[in-house]
């Protein structure tokens, strides 16, 4: 049986979710692609970002722990060894909103980053490479975490 | 104002390995306050990195970036001494840039 006070955090949810379809004029700066990140699963997201699907490749490698204690702070890394990576993505599958990054590299710095993601609960991570020539490639390792990092 | 980023920049092979610390929140957006309300979300949404003025890297963050996040890049053919300055902005409007000069 659902309770009062579950029905109110409910409709607090619902409240607030409609409150963020409107428009956003803090992201008025239009570097900031709102689509992408504010989808749902990944197949969103890559049509956000106006690219194709993903292809499993070894010239991408991700770094990311077996199993992360704390999943508030979980490093991962991303590197290639290919020539012409334009942006290195990270995403998170499980996470509410699975984007977590997008790099965008010049010719003047390695295609390797490393960063720090929040992962809601365990999931597979993903680190994707959009190469100049318009290919998508990716690495994907799954991570356990033994406590949430998002919060609710 | 947001406090300052820590950077360091460090010479290593005719490349600059560089490790930024920023301090920032990073509300995800979907966290509850004690009340039972949504916090909203509160997060870097774009960064830049400059090498001696000319930009080398810039970044699009959502929320599942972490608190204080760290990011780590290396530049390539810098030399000690040149300088490498980070900017970043919030989805609130607010900004911060630091600077680093490359150390041996």
């Amino acid at each position: 049986m659902t309770s009062r006070r579950e029905i109110l955090k409910h409709s607090a949810v619902v409240a607030a979710l409609l409150g963020t379809t409107g428009l956003f004029p803090q992201y008025a700066n239009a570097a900031f692609n709102k689509v992408a990140f504010d989808a749902k699963n990944l197949a969103d997201v890559y049509k956000g970002l106006g690219i194709g699907l993903p292809v499993l490749s070894s010239g991408v490698v991700l770094q990311a722990p077996d199993i992360a204690e704390n999943g508030a702070v979980v490093p991962v890394g991303a590197t290639s060894s290919l020539p012409g990576v334009k942006q290195i993505l990270f995403l998170v599958e499980k996470n509410p909103l699975p984007l977590i990054a997008v790099f965008n590299l010049s010719d003047r710095v390695d295609a390797a980053i490393l960063t720090r993601t929040k992962m809601a609960q365990s999931s597979d991570i993903y680190a994707v490479a959009v190469m100049n020539d318009g290919k998508v490639l990716y690495a994907k390792k799954e991570v356990k975490v033994t406590l949430g990092g998002c919060g609710g | 104002m947001a406090d300052p980023m820590r950077i360091r920049a460090q010479a290593a092979g005719g490349n600059a390995t560089v490790k930024v610390l920023m301090s920032h929140d990073m509300e995800t957006g979907v966290r509850k306050d004690g009340a039972g309300k949504l916090i909203p979300a509160w997060h870097i949404a774009e960064v830049t990195a400059t090498h001696n003025g000319k930009s080398v890297l810039t970044a699009e963050w959502g929320t599942g970036v972490a608190k204080n996040p760290f990011l780590q890049f290396t530049v390539k053919a810098a030399k000690v001494g040149d300088k490498i300055a980070i900017t970043w902005k919030d989805n609130h409007g607010d900004s911060r840039t630091d600077e680093a000069t490359v150390a041996a």
